[in-house]
Protein backbone atom coordinates (compact mmCIF):
# COMPACT_ATOMS: atom_id res chain seq x y z
CA UNK A 1 0.00 0.00 0.00
CA UNK A 2 2.76 2.45 1.06
CA UNK A 3 5.51 3.11 -1.88
CA UNK A 4 5.47 0.62 -4.59
CA UNK A 5 6.79 1.72 -7.93
CA UNK A 6 4.27 1.53 -10.69
CA UNK A 7 6.08 1.60 -13.71
CA UNK A 8 9.09 0.79 -15.48
CA UNK A 9 10.40 4.04 -16.46
CA UNK A 10 12.74 4.89 -13.33
CA UNK A 11 16.50 4.46 -14.55
CA UNK A 12 18.39 3.01 -12.19
CA UNK A 13 22.39 3.46 -11.42
CA UNK A 14 24.45 1.41 -13.61
CA UNK A 15 22.01 0.89 -16.48
CA UNK A 16 23.21 3.93 -18.29
CA UNK A 17 26.62 4.87 -19.37
CA UNK A 18 28.47 7.99 -17.93
CA UNK A 19 28.05 9.97 -21.07
CA UNK A 20 24.62 9.46 -21.41
CA UNK A 21 24.15 10.43 -18.05
CA UNK A 22 26.06 13.58 -18.60
CA UNK A 23 23.84 14.51 -21.80
CA UNK A 24 21.15 13.94 -19.74
CA UNK A 25 22.12 15.92 -17.15
CA UNK A 26 23.21 19.22 -19.50
CA UNK A 27 20.17 18.83 -21.23
CA UNK A 28 17.99 18.80 -17.59
CA UNK A 29 20.37 21.55 -16.32
CA UNK A 30 19.72 24.04 -18.75
CA UNK A 31 16.09 23.57 -18.64
CA UNK A 32 15.83 23.59 -15.07
CA UNK A 33 17.83 26.90 -14.99
CA UNK A 34 15.51 28.73 -17.55
CA UNK A 35 12.55 27.10 -15.08
CA UNK A 36 14.05 28.41 -11.83
CA UNK A 37 14.70 32.16 -13.58
CA UNK A 38 11.19 32.37 -14.92
CA UNK A 39 9.73 31.35 -12.11
CA UNK A 40 11.56 33.72 -9.53
CA UNK A 41 10.25 36.43 -12.37
CA UNK A 42 6.89 35.97 -12.14
CA UNK A 43 5.82 34.03 -9.02
CA UNK A 44 5.12 35.92 -5.66
CA UNK A 45 6.86 34.29 -2.41
CA UNK A 46 3.44 32.09 -1.65
CA UNK A 47 3.88 30.31 -5.08
CA UNK A 48 6.55 28.21 -3.35
CA UNK A 49 4.95 26.57 -1.03
CA UNK A 50 2.11 25.88 -3.59
CA UNK A 51 4.66 24.10 -5.94
CA UNK A 52 5.61 21.98 -2.49
CA UNK A 53 2.38 20.72 -1.36
CA UNK A 54 1.65 20.65 -5.27
CA UNK A 55 4.79 17.99 -5.30
CA UNK A 56 3.52 15.93 -2.50
CA UNK A 57 0.08 15.93 -4.30
CA UNK A 58 1.58 14.37 -7.39
CA UNK A 59 3.64 12.25 -5.34
CA UNK A 60 0.35 10.80 -3.17
CA UNK A 61 -2.00 10.65 -6.40
CA UNK A 62 0.30 8.84 -8.09
CA UNK A 63 -1.05 6.26 -5.32
CA UNK A 64 -4.71 6.74 -6.55
CA UNK A 65 -5.37 3.16 -9.04
CA UNK A 66 -8.50 1.93 -10.87
CA UNK A 67 -8.94 -1.92 -11.54
CA UNK A 68 -8.83 -2.45 -15.42
CA UNK A 69 -8.47 -5.84 -16.17
CA UNK A 70 -6.30 -8.85 -14.90
CA UNK A 71 -5.18 -7.55 -12.07
CA UNK A 72 -3.84 -4.70 -13.85
CA UNK A 73 -4.76 -0.99 -12.91
CA UNK A 74 -4.78 1.99 -14.06
CA UNK A 75 -2.29 4.76 -12.60
CA UNK A 76 -1.72 8.64 -12.73
CA UNK A 77 2.11 9.51 -13.55
CA UNK A 78 1.30 13.65 -13.21
CA UNK A 79 3.54 15.07 -15.75
CA UNK A 80 0.63 16.62 -17.87
CA UNK A 81 -1.61 17.40 -15.07
CA UNK A 82 0.71 19.22 -13.12
CA UNK A 83 2.18 21.38 -16.19
CA UNK A 84 -1.68 21.80 -17.08
CA UNK A 85 -2.75 22.97 -13.51
CA UNK A 86 0.19 24.72 -12.52
CA UNK A 87 1.10 26.21 -15.63
CA UNK A 88 4.59 24.38 -17.93
CA UNK A 89 7.78 25.64 -15.85
CA UNK A 90 5.78 25.63 -12.11
CA UNK A 91 4.94 22.00 -13.62
CA UNK A 92 8.60 21.07 -14.34
CA UNK A 93 9.90 22.52 -10.96
CA UNK A 94 7.21 20.34 -9.46
CA UNK A 95 7.85 17.20 -11.21
CA UNK A 96 11.53 17.52 -10.45
CA UNK A 97 11.16 17.91 -7.00
CA UNK A 98 8.96 14.46 -7.40
CA UNK A 99 11.52 12.06 -8.96
CA UNK A 100 14.62 13.43 -6.50
CA UNK A 101 12.64 12.52 -3.61
CA UNK A 102 11.88 9.37 -5.55
CA UNK A 103 15.19 8.51 -6.39
CA UNK A 104 16.58 9.75 -3.11
CA UNK A 105 14.02 8.44 -0.53
CA UNK A 106 13.00 5.49 -1.98
CA UNK A 107 15.69 4.60 -4.60
CA UNK A 108 13.16 4.64 -7.55
CA UNK A 109 15.67 5.71 -9.96
CA UNK A 110 19.26 6.49 -9.56
CA UNK A 111 21.17 9.45 -7.92
CA UNK A 112 23.46 9.75 -11.03
CA UNK A 113 20.99 9.05 -14.35
CA UNK A 114 18.57 11.47 -12.08
CA UNK A 115 18.86 13.81 -14.72
CA UNK A 116 18.10 11.33 -17.69
CA UNK A 117 14.50 10.55 -15.22
CA UNK A 118 14.03 14.15 -14.79
CA UNK A 119 14.29 14.48 -18.36
CA UNK A 120 12.12 11.85 -19.23
CA UNK A 121 9.09 11.81 -17.01
CA UNK A 122 9.61 15.70 -15.72
CA UNK A 123 10.62 17.82 -18.33
CA UNK A 124 9.67 16.10 -21.87
CA UNK A 125 6.02 14.79 -20.35
CA UNK A 126 5.18 19.03 -19.01
CA UNK A 127 6.27 19.80 -22.53
CA UNK A 128 4.20 18.21 -24.19
CA UNK A 129 1.29 17.64 -21.59
CA UNK A 130 1.40 21.58 -21.99
CA UNK A 131 2.10 22.52 -25.32
CA UNK A 132 -0.28 20.58 -26.94
CA UNK A 133 -3.08 21.62 -24.20
CA UNK A 134 -1.98 24.99 -24.78
CA UNK A 135 -2.66 25.00 -28.52
CA UNK A 136 -5.86 24.91 -27.53
CA UNK A 137 -6.70 26.98 -24.62
CA UNK A 138 -9.66 29.27 -26.24
CA UNK A 139 -11.48 26.41 -27.24
CA UNK A 140 -14.84 25.16 -25.51
CA UNK A 141 -14.27 22.83 -22.29
CA UNK A 142 -14.57 19.34 -24.14
CA UNK A 143 -11.82 20.38 -27.06
CA UNK A 144 -9.58 21.15 -24.12
CA UNK A 145 -10.44 17.90 -21.79
CA UNK A 146 -10.08 15.58 -25.17
CA UNK A 147 -6.75 17.49 -26.35
CA UNK A 148 -5.45 17.29 -22.47
CA UNK A 149 -5.96 13.14 -22.58
CA UNK A 150 -4.34 13.01 -26.12
CA UNK A 151 -1.65 15.11 -24.47
CA UNK A 152 -1.43 13.29 -21.03
CA UNK A 153 -0.90 9.77 -23.27
CA UNK A 154 1.73 11.74 -25.33
CA UNK A 155 3.11 12.68 -22.70
CA UNK A 156 3.86 8.98 -21.32
CA UNK A 157 4.92 7.94 -24.64
CA UNK A 158 7.82 10.37 -25.43
CA UNK A 159 8.77 9.61 -21.24
CA UNK A 160 8.79 5.86 -23.00
CA UNK A 161 10.87 6.49 -25.98
CA UNK A 162 13.21 9.16 -24.45
CA UNK A 163 13.95 6.52 -21.99
CA UNK A 164 14.45 3.62 -24.35
CA UNK A 165 16.64 5.17 -27.06
CA UNK A 166 18.83 6.24 -23.83
CA UNK A 167 19.28 2.63 -22.55
CA UNK A 168 19.98 1.75 -26.29
CA UNK A 169 22.43 4.41 -26.51
CA UNK A 170 24.28 2.98 -23.49
CA UNK A 171 24.67 -0.01 -24.86
CA UNK A 172 22.09 -1.62 -22.36
CA UNK A 173 19.27 -3.06 -24.39
CA UNK A 174 18.88 -3.79 -27.62
CA UNK A 175 16.79 -1.29 -29.37
CA UNK A 176 14.98 -3.98 -31.49
CA UNK A 177 13.39 -5.50 -28.30
CA UNK A 178 13.19 -2.16 -25.83
CA UNK A 179 11.59 0.12 -28.24
CA UNK A 180 8.32 -2.42 -29.15
CA UNK A 181 8.56 -3.05 -25.13
CA UNK A 182 8.55 0.52 -24.09
CA UNK A 183 6.08 2.07 -26.52
CA UNK A 184 3.62 -1.21 -25.74
CA UNK A 185 3.41 -1.33 -21.81
CA UNK A 186 3.17 2.87 -22.12
CA UNK A 187 0.39 2.71 -24.81
CA UNK A 188 -1.61 1.09 -22.04
CA UNK A 189 0.10 2.95 -18.65
CA UNK A 190 -0.69 6.05 -20.57
CA UNK A 191 -4.27 5.48 -21.49
CA UNK A 192 -4.36 4.94 -17.57
CA UNK A 193 -3.05 8.68 -17.77
CA UNK A 194 -5.04 9.96 -19.91
CA UNK A 195 -8.37 8.89 -18.60
CA UNK A 196 -7.12 10.14 -14.97
CA UNK A 197 -6.44 13.34 -16.20
CA UNK A 198 -8.88 14.31 -18.41
CA UNK A 199 -11.28 13.33 -15.74
CA UNK A 200 -9.67 14.94 -12.71
CA UNK A 201 -9.80 18.39 -15.20
CA UNK A 202 -12.75 17.73 -15.80
CA UNK A 203 -13.76 17.88 -11.67
CA UNK A 204 -11.54 20.56 -11.30
CA UNK A 205 -13.50 22.51 -14.24
CA UNK A 206 -16.86 22.07 -12.40
CA UNK A 207 -15.46 23.10 -8.52
CA UNK A 208 -12.85 25.82 -9.39
CA UNK A 209 -13.36 26.59 -12.95
CA UNK A 210 -10.96 29.74 -11.51
CA UNK A 211 -7.78 27.53 -11.20
CA UNK A 212 -8.45 27.04 -14.90
CA UNK A 213 -9.66 29.91 -16.43
CA UNK A 214 -8.12 32.99 -17.89
CA UNK A 215 -6.26 34.32 -14.86
CA UNK A 216 -4.74 30.86 -14.22
CA UNK A 217 -1.08 29.76 -14.20
CA UNK A 218 -2.10 27.01 -16.68
CA UNK A 219 -3.04 30.57 -19.33
CA UNK A 220 0.03 32.14 -18.54
CA UNK A 221 2.38 30.12 -21.05
CA UNK A 222 3.34 31.90 -24.24
CA UNK A 223 3.17 30.65 -27.59
CA UNK A 224 6.19 28.92 -28.43
CA UNK A 225 5.06 25.83 -25.67
CA UNK A 226 2.65 24.88 -28.12
CA UNK A 227 5.75 24.87 -30.69
CA UNK A 228 7.59 22.73 -28.71
CA UNK A 229 4.89 20.02 -27.43
CA UNK A 230 3.88 19.74 -31.10
CA UNK A 231 7.72 19.23 -32.35
CA UNK A 232 8.43 16.66 -29.46
CA UNK A 233 4.91 15.19 -30.04
CA UNK A 234 5.54 15.26 -33.73
CA UNK A 235 9.17 13.58 -33.55
CA UNK A 236 7.57 10.51 -30.96
CA UNK A 237 5.12 9.88 -33.24
CA UNK A 238 7.14 9.51 -36.28
CA UNK A 239 10.59 8.07 -34.41
CA UNK A 240 8.52 5.45 -32.65
CA UNK A 241 7.28 3.51 -36.26
CA UNK A 242 10.66 4.21 -37.55
CA UNK A 243 13.07 3.32 -34.35
CA UNK A 244 10.34 -0.08 -34.02
CA UNK A 245 10.39 -1.12 -37.84
CA UNK A 246 13.52 -0.05 -38.77
CA UNK A 247 15.95 0.06 -35.70
CA UNK A 248 19.29 -0.27 -38.34
CA UNK A 249 18.26 2.73 -40.31
CA UNK A 250 18.58 4.17 -36.74
CA UNK A 251 20.96 2.61 -35.57
CA UNK A 252 23.17 4.02 -38.72
CA UNK A 253 22.55 7.21 -38.24
CA UNK A 254 23.76 6.86 -34.62
CA UNK A 255 26.60 5.72 -35.54
CA UNK A 256 27.10 7.68 -38.23
CA UNK A 257 26.75 11.08 -35.85
CA UNK A 258 29.31 8.71 -33.39
CA UNK A 259 26.53 8.23 -30.99
CA UNK A 260 27.74 4.72 -30.15
CA UNK A 261 31.61 3.35 -30.49
CA UNK A 262 31.63 0.56 -32.97
CA UNK A 263 31.96 -2.15 -30.08
CA UNK A 264 28.21 -1.98 -29.38
CA UNK A 265 26.89 -1.71 -32.39
CA UNK A 266 25.81 -5.83 -32.62
CA UNK A 267 24.72 -6.87 -35.79
CA UNK A 268 21.21 -8.22 -34.23
CA UNK A 269 20.92 -11.28 -35.86
CA UNK A 270 19.45 -13.08 -33.51
CA UNK A 271 15.78 -12.58 -34.57
CA UNK A 272 16.85 -12.66 -38.64
CA UNK A 273 13.51 -12.28 -40.05
CA UNK A 274 12.26 -9.84 -37.17
CA UNK A 275 9.51 -7.52 -37.93
CA UNK A 276 6.93 -6.31 -35.55
CA UNK A 277 3.41 -8.05 -36.91
CA UNK A 278 1.55 -5.20 -36.03
CA UNK A 279 2.82 -2.68 -37.68
CA UNK A 280 3.49 -4.10 -40.95
CA UNK A 281 6.93 -4.08 -42.70
CA UNK A 282 7.66 -0.45 -44.15
CA UNK A 283 8.66 2.24 -42.82
CA UNK A 284 6.31 4.39 -43.99
CA UNK A 285 3.79 1.97 -43.80
CA UNK A 286 4.41 2.16 -40.30
CA UNK A 287 4.76 5.88 -39.55
CA UNK A 288 1.21 5.71 -41.41
CA UNK A 289 0.02 3.03 -38.81
CA UNK A 290 1.60 5.10 -35.78
CA UNK A 291 -0.45 8.41 -36.90
CA UNK A 292 -3.81 6.55 -37.54
CA UNK A 293 -2.87 5.12 -33.96
CA UNK A 294 -3.04 8.92 -32.63
CA UNK A 295 -6.04 9.49 -34.29
CA UNK A 296 -8.02 6.77 -32.97
CA UNK A 297 -6.66 8.08 -29.66
CA UNK A 298 -7.11 11.48 -30.47
CA UNK A 299 -11.31 10.78 -31.47
CA UNK A 300 -11.63 8.13 -28.75
CA UNK A 301 -10.63 10.81 -25.86
CA UNK A 302 -12.69 13.37 -27.56
CA UNK A 303 -15.53 10.96 -27.06
CA UNK A 304 -14.47 10.72 -23.52
CA UNK A 305 -14.51 13.97 -22.96
CA UNK A 306 -17.56 14.48 -24.60
CA UNK A 307 -19.06 11.79 -22.43
CA UNK A 308 -17.73 12.91 -19.25
CA UNK A 309 -18.76 16.55 -19.89
CA UNK A 310 -22.60 15.52 -20.67
CA UNK A 311 -22.57 13.48 -17.67
CA UNK A 312 -21.65 16.69 -15.66
CA UNK A 313 -23.89 18.82 -17.06
CA UNK A 314 -26.71 16.56 -16.45
CA UNK A 315 -26.25 16.22 -13.05
CA UNK A 316 -23.62 19.12 -11.87
CA UNK A 317 -23.98 17.64 -7.60
CA UNK A 318 -21.63 14.71 -8.89
CA UNK B 1 -0.99 10.14 10.82
CA UNK B 2 -0.30 6.70 9.53
CA UNK B 3 2.07 6.75 6.85
CA UNK B 4 5.36 7.74 8.73
CA UNK B 5 6.25 4.42 7.40
CA UNK B 6 8.00 6.51 4.45
CA UNK B 7 10.67 7.74 6.74
CA UNK B 8 13.64 5.68 5.26
CA UNK B 9 15.99 7.07 8.59
CA UNK B 10 17.26 4.28 10.61
CA UNK B 11 18.28 6.08 14.39
CA UNK B 12 21.57 5.20 15.59
CA UNK B 13 24.45 7.02 17.27
CA UNK B 14 26.85 5.33 15.04
CA UNK B 15 30.24 6.83 12.93
CA UNK B 16 28.80 7.50 10.11
CA UNK B 17 24.67 8.86 11.52
CA UNK B 18 27.18 11.42 13.29
CA UNK B 19 29.48 12.34 9.94
CA UNK B 20 28.34 15.78 7.89
CA UNK B 21 25.30 14.66 5.47
CA UNK B 22 27.72 16.68 2.94
CA UNK B 23 30.19 14.21 2.79
CA UNK B 24 28.15 11.44 2.63
CA UNK B 25 26.04 12.48 0.12
CA UNK B 26 29.22 13.24 -2.04
CA UNK B 27 31.41 10.30 -0.97
CA UNK B 28 27.53 8.62 -2.10
CA UNK B 29 27.74 10.17 -5.47
CA UNK B 30 31.46 9.05 -5.95
CA UNK B 31 31.17 5.73 -5.33
CA UNK B 32 27.97 5.40 -7.60
CA UNK B 33 30.12 7.27 -10.33
CA UNK B 34 32.63 5.07 -9.93
CA UNK B 35 30.50 2.14 -10.63
CA UNK B 36 29.75 3.57 -13.79
CA UNK B 37 32.78 3.91 -14.77
CA UNK B 38 34.28 0.61 -14.11
CA UNK B 39 34.70 -1.44 -17.23
CA UNK B 40 32.48 -4.69 -17.67
CA UNK B 41 34.26 -7.44 -16.20
CA UNK B 42 36.27 -5.72 -13.61
CA UNK B 43 35.49 -8.41 -11.38
CA UNK B 44 38.65 -7.98 -8.61
CA UNK B 45 37.18 -3.53 -8.85
CA UNK B 46 33.89 -5.04 -8.06
CA UNK B 47 34.63 -7.27 -5.28
CA UNK B 48 36.78 -3.67 -3.61
CA UNK B 49 33.90 -1.88 -4.20
CA UNK B 50 31.85 -4.12 -1.94
CA UNK B 51 34.12 -4.51 0.52
CA UNK B 52 33.23 -0.82 0.58
CA UNK B 53 30.05 -1.16 1.04
CA UNK B 54 30.21 -3.42 3.64
CA UNK B 55 32.69 -1.35 5.31
CA UNK B 56 30.26 1.59 5.72
CA UNK B 57 27.64 -0.95 6.35
CA UNK B 58 29.72 -1.56 9.72
CA UNK B 59 30.33 1.28 10.56
CA UNK B 60 26.86 2.22 10.22
CA UNK B 61 25.94 -0.39 13.03
CA UNK B 62 22.99 -1.19 11.42
CA UNK B 63 24.02 -4.60 10.39
CA UNK B 64 25.65 -5.85 7.24
CA UNK B 65 22.42 -7.78 5.54
CA UNK B 66 20.38 -4.24 6.12
CA UNK B 67 20.95 -2.59 2.53
CA UNK B 68 21.24 -6.47 0.75
CA UNK B 69 17.31 -6.76 2.16
CA UNK B 70 16.07 -3.76 0.98
CA UNK B 71 18.07 -3.85 -2.91
CA UNK B 72 15.89 -5.63 -4.68
CA UNK B 73 13.51 -2.50 -5.72
CA UNK B 74 15.96 -1.86 -8.75
CA UNK B 75 15.49 -5.99 -9.55
CA UNK B 76 12.83 -5.31 -11.89
CA UNK B 77 14.47 -3.17 -14.21
CA UNK B 78 17.19 -5.52 -14.82
CA UNK B 79 14.67 -7.09 -17.19
CA UNK B 80 15.00 -4.43 -19.84
CA UNK B 81 19.00 -5.02 -19.49
CA UNK B 82 17.99 -8.73 -20.68
CA UNK B 83 18.53 -8.61 -24.36
CA UNK B 84 22.29 -7.90 -24.25
CA UNK B 85 22.55 -11.02 -23.46
CA UNK B 86 21.74 -12.11 -26.73
CA UNK B 87 22.17 -8.97 -28.92
CA UNK B 88 26.62 -8.76 -28.17
CA UNK B 89 28.20 -11.11 -30.42
CA UNK B 90 30.46 -13.26 -28.82
CA UNK B 91 31.05 -17.37 -28.79
CA UNK B 92 28.00 -18.69 -28.28
CA UNK B 93 27.21 -20.82 -24.62
CA UNK B 94 23.51 -21.27 -24.32
CA UNK B 95 20.83 -22.12 -27.51
CA UNK B 96 17.25 -21.74 -26.76
CA UNK B 97 14.71 -21.54 -28.70
CA UNK B 98 11.54 -20.31 -27.63
CA UNK B 99 9.36 -18.80 -30.96
CA UNK B 100 12.80 -17.52 -32.21
CA UNK B 101 16.11 -19.58 -31.96
CA UNK B 102 18.02 -17.14 -28.92
CA UNK B 103 21.60 -17.66 -28.24
CA UNK B 104 23.36 -16.21 -25.10
CA UNK B 105 26.88 -15.34 -25.88
CA UNK B 106 30.12 -15.04 -23.57
CA UNK B 107 30.42 -11.52 -24.65
CA UNK B 108 26.45 -10.84 -23.84
CA UNK B 109 26.54 -12.60 -20.33
CA UNK B 110 29.50 -10.77 -19.30
CA UNK B 111 27.94 -7.08 -19.97
CA UNK B 112 24.80 -8.27 -18.12
CA UNK B 113 26.61 -9.72 -15.28
CA UNK B 114 28.44 -5.76 -15.03
CA UNK B 115 25.57 -3.99 -15.11
CA UNK B 116 23.23 -5.77 -12.66
CA UNK B 117 26.51 -5.60 -10.15
CA UNK B 118 26.70 -1.89 -10.84
CA UNK B 119 23.51 -1.34 -10.14
CA UNK B 120 23.23 -3.66 -7.16
CA UNK B 121 25.75 -1.82 -5.73
CA UNK B 122 24.73 1.37 -5.81
CA UNK B 123 21.58 1.07 -5.14
CA UNK B 124 22.84 -0.46 -1.80
CA UNK B 125 24.79 2.47 -0.89
CA UNK B 126 21.86 4.94 -1.80
CA UNK B 127 19.92 2.57 0.85
CA UNK B 128 22.92 3.52 3.24
CA UNK B 129 23.00 7.08 2.65
CA UNK B 130 19.17 7.58 3.61
CA UNK B 131 19.00 5.09 6.53
CA UNK B 132 21.67 7.12 8.11
CA UNK B 133 21.25 10.72 7.00
CA UNK B 134 17.96 12.32 8.45
CA UNK B 135 16.14 13.41 5.12
CA UNK B 136 16.18 17.64 6.30
CA UNK B 137 20.11 17.18 6.54
CA UNK B 138 20.45 15.66 3.12
CA UNK B 139 18.36 19.06 1.86
CA UNK B 140 20.58 20.99 3.46
CA UNK B 141 23.43 19.06 1.70
CA UNK B 142 21.81 20.11 -1.31
CA UNK B 143 21.60 23.44 -0.45
CA UNK B 144 25.27 24.03 0.82
CA UNK B 145 26.25 22.33 -2.26
CA UNK B 146 24.50 24.79 -4.33
CA UNK B 147 21.44 23.29 -5.32
CA UNK B 148 18.94 26.10 -6.59
CA UNK B 149 16.99 27.06 -3.38
CA UNK B 150 13.48 26.89 -5.02
CA UNK B 151 13.96 23.22 -5.83
CA UNK B 152 15.58 22.43 -1.77
CA UNK B 153 12.29 24.65 -0.71
CA UNK B 154 9.58 22.78 -3.08
CA UNK B 155 11.47 19.20 -2.23
CA UNK B 156 11.34 20.32 1.88
CA UNK B 157 7.66 20.97 1.22
CA UNK B 158 6.97 17.40 -0.64
CA UNK B 159 8.81 15.65 2.69
CA UNK B 160 6.95 17.60 4.91
CA UNK B 161 3.61 17.27 3.17
CA UNK B 162 3.34 14.11 2.03
CA UNK B 163 2.74 12.31 5.06
CA UNK B 164 -0.89 14.19 5.40
CA UNK B 165 -1.81 14.32 1.62
CA UNK B 166 -0.73 10.31 1.69
CA UNK B 167 -3.00 10.24 5.03
CA UNK B 168 -5.89 12.19 2.50
CA UNK B 169 -5.23 9.62 -0.04
CA UNK B 170 -5.59 6.63 2.15
CA UNK B 171 -9.01 8.24 3.12
CA UNK B 172 -9.77 9.29 -0.41
CA UNK B 173 -9.33 5.05 -0.73
CA UNK B 174 -10.77 3.65 2.23
CA UNK B 175 -14.29 5.91 1.18
CA UNK B 176 -14.44 4.47 -2.52
CA UNK B 177 -13.74 1.12 -1.04
CA UNK B 178 -16.69 1.52 1.72
CA UNK B 179 -18.95 2.40 -1.05
CA UNK B 180 -17.65 -0.56 -3.54
CA UNK B 181 -19.80 -3.14 -0.92
CA UNK B 182 -20.05 -6.11 -3.01
CA UNK B 183 -22.54 -9.41 -3.10
CA UNK B 184 -20.95 -12.34 -3.53
CA UNK B 185 -20.70 -13.72 -7.26
CA UNK B 186 -21.75 -10.57 -8.35
CA UNK B 187 -19.79 -8.25 -11.03
CA UNK B 188 -19.07 -5.14 -9.00
CA UNK B 189 -18.79 -1.84 -10.18
CA UNK B 190 -19.26 -0.14 -13.74
CA UNK B 191 -17.15 0.17 -16.81
CA UNK B 192 -13.34 0.90 -16.80
CA UNK B 193 -14.37 3.73 -18.07
CA UNK B 194 -16.26 4.51 -15.15
CA UNK B 195 -14.02 3.33 -12.42
CA UNK B 196 -11.34 5.63 -14.14
CA UNK B 197 -13.68 8.57 -13.81
CA UNK B 198 -13.73 7.62 -9.87
CA UNK B 199 -10.26 7.75 -9.72
CA UNK B 200 -9.90 10.74 -11.83
CA UNK B 201 -12.39 12.58 -9.48
CA UNK B 202 -10.36 11.55 -6.65
CA UNK B 203 -7.24 12.76 -8.00
CA UNK B 204 -9.35 15.70 -8.70
CA UNK B 205 -10.31 16.07 -5.36
CA UNK B 206 -7.00 15.55 -3.81
CA UNK B 207 -5.86 18.46 -5.87
CA UNK B 208 -8.45 20.87 -4.60
CA UNK B 209 -7.82 19.49 -1.03
CA UNK B 210 -4.29 20.09 -1.45
CA UNK B 211 -4.58 23.54 -3.33
CA UNK B 212 -6.49 24.59 -0.47
CA UNK B 213 -4.25 23.35 2.08
CA UNK B 214 -1.20 25.39 0.69
CA UNK B 215 -2.93 28.86 0.89
CA UNK B 216 -3.53 27.82 5.09
CA UNK B 217 -0.20 26.61 5.02
CA UNK B 218 1.25 30.24 3.52
CA UNK B 219 -1.03 31.85 5.93
CA UNK B 220 0.32 30.20 8.94
CA UNK B 221 3.98 30.28 7.84
CA UNK B 222 3.49 34.38 7.17
CA UNK B 223 1.89 34.55 10.49
CA UNK B 224 5.40 32.69 12.22
CA UNK B 225 7.61 35.00 10.05
CA UNK B 226 8.41 33.12 6.83
CA UNK B 227 10.56 35.59 4.72
CA UNK B 228 10.86 33.12 1.93
CA UNK B 229 13.56 30.74 2.89
CA UNK B 230 13.23 27.59 5.58
CA UNK B 231 15.82 28.10 8.31
CA UNK B 232 17.54 25.50 10.12
CA UNK B 233 19.25 25.50 13.68
CA UNK B 234 21.52 22.84 12.47
CA UNK B 235 25.00 24.22 11.57
CA UNK B 236 26.46 21.99 9.70
CA UNK B 237 30.23 22.72 10.02
CA UNK B 238 32.78 20.20 8.82
CA UNK B 239 35.20 19.37 11.37
CA UNK B 240 38.50 17.39 10.62
CA UNK B 241 37.44 13.67 11.22
CA UNK B 242 34.43 14.54 8.37
CA UNK B 243 38.04 15.88 6.23
CA UNK B 244 39.39 12.11 7.04
CA UNK B 245 36.47 10.19 6.49
CA UNK B 246 35.87 11.91 2.95
CA UNK B 247 40.09 12.10 2.18
CA UNK B 248 39.65 7.85 2.83
CA UNK B 249 36.87 7.40 1.01
CA UNK B 250 38.23 9.02 -1.90
CA UNK B 251 41.65 7.28 -1.89
CA UNK B 252 39.50 3.97 -1.70
CA UNK B 253 37.55 5.01 -4.43
CA UNK B 254 40.78 5.99 -6.71
CA UNK B 255 42.06 2.58 -5.76
CA UNK B 256 39.78 0.70 -6.96
CA UNK B 257 39.57 2.63 -10.00
CA UNK B 258 43.04 2.42 -10.62
CA UNK B 259 42.29 -1.56 -9.53
CA UNK B 260 39.74 -1.72 -12.41
CA UNK B 261 41.83 -0.05 -15.50
CA UNK B 262 45.10 -1.52 -14.85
Amino acid sequence: MLYSPVEPMHIPDGFLSIAISVVCWVITIVTLGIAISRTNKSLEERQVPLMGVMAAFIFAAQMINFPVAGGTSGHLLGGALAAITLGPWAGMLVMTAVIAVQGLLFQDGGLVVMGANILNMGLLTAAVGYGLYRSVIGSNRSTRLAVAGVAAWLSVMTGALATSLQLWLSGTANLQVVVPTMLGVHALIGLGEALITVAALSFIFRTRPDLLGEQSASAQGGRGWVFAGVIIALAVVLLSPFASASPDGLERVAINMGFIETGQSAPYEIIPDYTIPFLGETALSTIVAGAVGVIVVLAIAFIAGRSLQNRSTANPKS
Amino acid sequence: MHSDAFDRYHHENSALHRLDPRIKLVVTIAFILSNALLPDGAWMAFALAWLFLILASALSELGLGFTFRRSFIALPFALMAVTVLFSIPGNPIFQFHLMWDFTITDAGLLRFVSIVIRSWLSVQMAILLVAVTRFPDLIHAFEHLRVPAILTTIIAFLYRYLFVLTDEVIRLLRARQSRSATAQGQRSGGSVMWRARVAGNMAGQLFLRSYERSDRIYNAMLARGYAGQLRTLNPHELHGRDWAYAIVAFLFILALQFVGRF
